[in-house]
């Protein structure tokens, strides 16, 4: 009985939380406190475990050379091997620049080849005006080419190249007896104008075996050049037309017939012709014959 | 008075970010227990912006999320009286309800029985600068009420406009905007002691708590305990706590008149444990359990067993009829309400419309005070309950919670006090650039 009231009557705990423990249950409730320890330690003792893991650098290279060889085994598989090339839509040169561009040592894995980089390469090429690239099932890298088609020599100061209708360089020409078909144009900022200088050859159709070529004069306008040094100097608008009127003209007056060194169309509205040396003599001796000599 | 106003406006403004940040705590520290609550303000109304009390009373803005009370050490008459025992208990309470709440509070609105509250009437009278009644013009007339001298060491705890007159138009709630020649304003000044204040500011600064607001319990349990109309009409909360029995009256929805007796359920204890020679908690647990104030013939033969620990066979075996039991608690409830009575009658609480007295508290919960008290306090007579809030528990529904209730629906609305007005623009600092701004339009 009395060790029984003695116990009932011990000193009995304060149900006051102490100060410190007060102090920890709030900072927990924090929120920022609560995010730092539920995901800030756990993050911390992980980063901490692999970084201790990783700082043996024999540890590192053995991994580094696990992780190389599984990429060497899937990419290795004969799924992912391309083992030939097959190149359509281009002529037998440019298909052998384009092997040459495209420098590929057969069979290799789809996952070393850079595509965009082949394309970049095979675009590069002058003769080239579209190309398509692509791994096709069964292991055949496809490159679809569109060429672009020459319809102009553009000559330059000592070398003769082919222009496509957009002005672009399509393959340096070594003699203008190779393609004879092409019209010749020549002068600054030709290339620029290949469009208008085609107009303008496709309209001199009824001058075409007197027909030498066409310059471009101060990169704005252009001269026809017929057999015997005769030009037609074209404006630079609608010079079709003034064309057509020098035509016109020929076909009634026999025009380019006669000793006439230049046809100056500049002005469509008041077309000039220059003479030649001897026709211009013949005509000042008539003059002075019918003025009377002096 | 302007560090009054520099204080009671950072609590305001301390408030104001504690409901920002959606929660904050509230603190009952009374003579027998200590109930901290821990609101939530996420409702609807939390962020709605307009004036006027939102949908149910503003209640709708907050819900309580955290529960707790303690046993009360070191607080008697609704003062503190060991600061170390009264920041223990504190502690405990908080600690509890911010574990059932799992958030951490760090901004407190708190309540006081004790300090000896004193209620003035003051009156303020102005002239009315330009046609119609401004801000600034509500600010002169209340700065121009005459503060009475109310005595060193003392604090202004509640300083509420309670009525506006315009002219000869009175009652008005708010002047602003009216137009009229003379602003007179009544105001309710209630002072408590400063060492009072001090003492608990103390208590939860210890607790690294930030206080957001602090109120008279006897205001607060009128807040929860008097029903709208009884606010308007006219009524008398008694709040009978364990140490102290607050009183207020309100009038119009404003408090007109507090005070504190310094008696309440303690006393009544006491008394059990000196009449019947038994301990104090073994009387506290006879007074709730077979306690009451009215006898009849059946209690005399009601026989309690009071129990005992001492060994001795005669003293552990002891017994008391309930009718014994109810002849020591009725006088000292009698001298509480007789108490009560003088104070309201020295208040004038006759000369009121309306004479409703709503008993609450924990004492209020005696059984038979209903009939006692209406012999008095007069005929009408309530035992009031404090209202329902949104997710308090079962257990703290109970009329001993009808100030920490109060103090919910304080933080969640507080009335407009003198320091939420502005400030007069003559009492600024003199290089303040509203000075600058009223010279600038007095002159041109």
């Amino acid at each position: 009985m009395q060790q029984m009231t003695s116990s009932s009557n011990a000193p009995r705990r304060d149900p006051a939380p102490s100060r410190l423990a007060y102090r920890m249950q709030r900072l927990l409730l924090t929120p920022f406190f609560r995010r730092l320890l539920w995901v800030g330690l756990p993050a911390l003792v992980l980063s901490l475990v692999v970084g201790i893991y990783l700082s043996d650098q024999a540890r590192r290279d053995g991994i580094t050379l696990w992780v190389n060889d599984l990429k060497a085994t899937v990419r290795e598989r004969p799924e992912f091997m391309v083992k030939l090339m097959a190149i359509d839509g281009a002529s037998p040169g440019v298909s052998d620049d384009i092997r040459e561009v495209v420098p590929i040592d057969f069979p290799v894995s789809s996952f070393d080849l850079d595509l965009p980089r082949m394309l970049r390469d095979v675009m590069a090429l002058d003769a080239v005006a579209k190309a398509d690239l692509r791994v096709r099932p069964g292991g055949v890298l496809q490159i679809s080419v569109v060429e672009r088609i020459p319809v102009a020599i553009w000559r330059n100061d000592d070398t003769l190249d082919l222009l496509d209708d957009k002005g672009h360089r399509v393959a340096p020409l070594a003699a203008r007896a190779e393609r004879p078909d092409l019209p010749l144009i020549a002068g600054r900022g030709a290339e620029r104008a290949v469009g208008e200088g085609i107009e303008i050859v496709s309209a001199a159709a009824p001058l075409a075996e007197r027909l030498r070529g066409l310059v471009r004069v101060g990169e704005r306008r252009w001269d026809v050049i017929l057999e015997g040094g005769q030009t037609i100097k074209l404006p630079e608008d609608e010079p079709v037309r003034a064309l057509e009127q020098v035509l016109a003209l020929d076909e009634a007056q026999d025009l380019l017939a006669r000793d006439v060194s230049d046809v100056d169309m500049r002005n469509p509205r008041r077309p000039t012709v220059r003479l030649g040396e001897v026709a211009a003599e013949t005509l000042r001796e008539i003059r002075v014959m019918e003025l009377g000599a002096d | 008075m302007t560090d009054l106003y520099q204080s009671q406006r950072a609590m305001r403004a301390m408030r104001r970010a504690a409901m920002q940040r959606g929660v904050i705590a509230i603190l009952d520290v009374g003579t027998s227990k200590i109930a901290c609550l821990v609101l939530r303000f996420d409702g609807p109304e939390a962020f709605r912006d307009s004036d006027g009390v939102g949908s149910l009373a503003g209640q709708s803005s907050f819900r309580v999320i955290g529960a707790a009370t303690t046993r009360s050490r070191g607080v008697r008459f609704g003062e503190v009286d060991a600061i170390q025992e009264t920041e223990r208990a504190i502690r405990t309470a908080v600690q509890a309800a911010q574990k059932m709440a799992n958030v951490r509070v760090d901004h407190v609105i708190a309540c006081l029985a004790g300090g000896a509250p004193r209620s003035y009437g003051l009156a303020g009278q102005i002239e009315v600068e330009g046609s119609t009644v401004s801000e600034q013009d509500v600010a002169r007339v209340m700065a121009a009420c005459d503060v009475p001298d109310f005595g060193e060491g003392r604090e202004v705890l509640h300083a509420q406009p309670v009525n506006f007159a315009l002219d000869h138009r009175s009652g008005m709630a708010d002047p602003r905007g009216q137009t009229g020649h003379q602003l007179a304003c009544d105001m309710h000044l209630l002072t408590v002691d400063g060492n009072v204040i001090a003492n608990l500011l103390y208590c939860i600064k210890r607790c690294d708590l930030e206080l957001a607001g602090l109120a008279s319990s006897a205001y607060v349990s009128g807040i929860s305990s008097l029903v709208e109309d009884e606010q308007e009409l006219g009524a008398a909360c008694v709040d009978m706590g364990g140490g102290a029995t607050g009183i207020s009256i309100f009038m119009k929805k404003h408090m007109i008149f507090a005070d504190n007796v310094g008696l309440g359920g303690d006393q009544v204890t006491s008394d059990i444990s000196k009449g019947l020679q038994v301990p104090l908690a073994v009387a506290e647990r006879l007074k709730t359990v077979h306690g009451g104030v009215v006898a009849t013939g059946m209690d005399d033969r009601d026989l309690i067993e009071i129990g005992g620990e001492t060994g001795d066979w005669e003293l552990d075996r002891r017994t008391v009829s309930r009718a014994e039991l109810i002849g020591i608690m009725r006088p000292r409830v009698e001298e509480i309400l007789e108490e009560v009575r003088a104070r309201l009658d020295g208040a004038g609480f006759e000369h009121l419309p309306s004479q409703q007295v709503v008993l609450t508290g924990g004492a209020s919960q005696i059984p038979g005070l209903d009939g006692l008290a209406p012999k008095i306090l007069g005929q009408q007579v309530r035992i009031g309950r404090p209202l329902r809030v949104q997710g308090l528990p079962q257990a703290a529904t109970g009329a001993g919670f009808a100030s920490a209730v109060g103090l919910c629906l304080f933080a969640a609305h507080p009335q407009d006090e003198w320091w939420d007005f502005e400030i007069p623009a003559d009492r600024y600092p003199s290089r303040s650039l509203k000075r600058a701004v009223k010279w600038f339009k007095d002159n041109w």
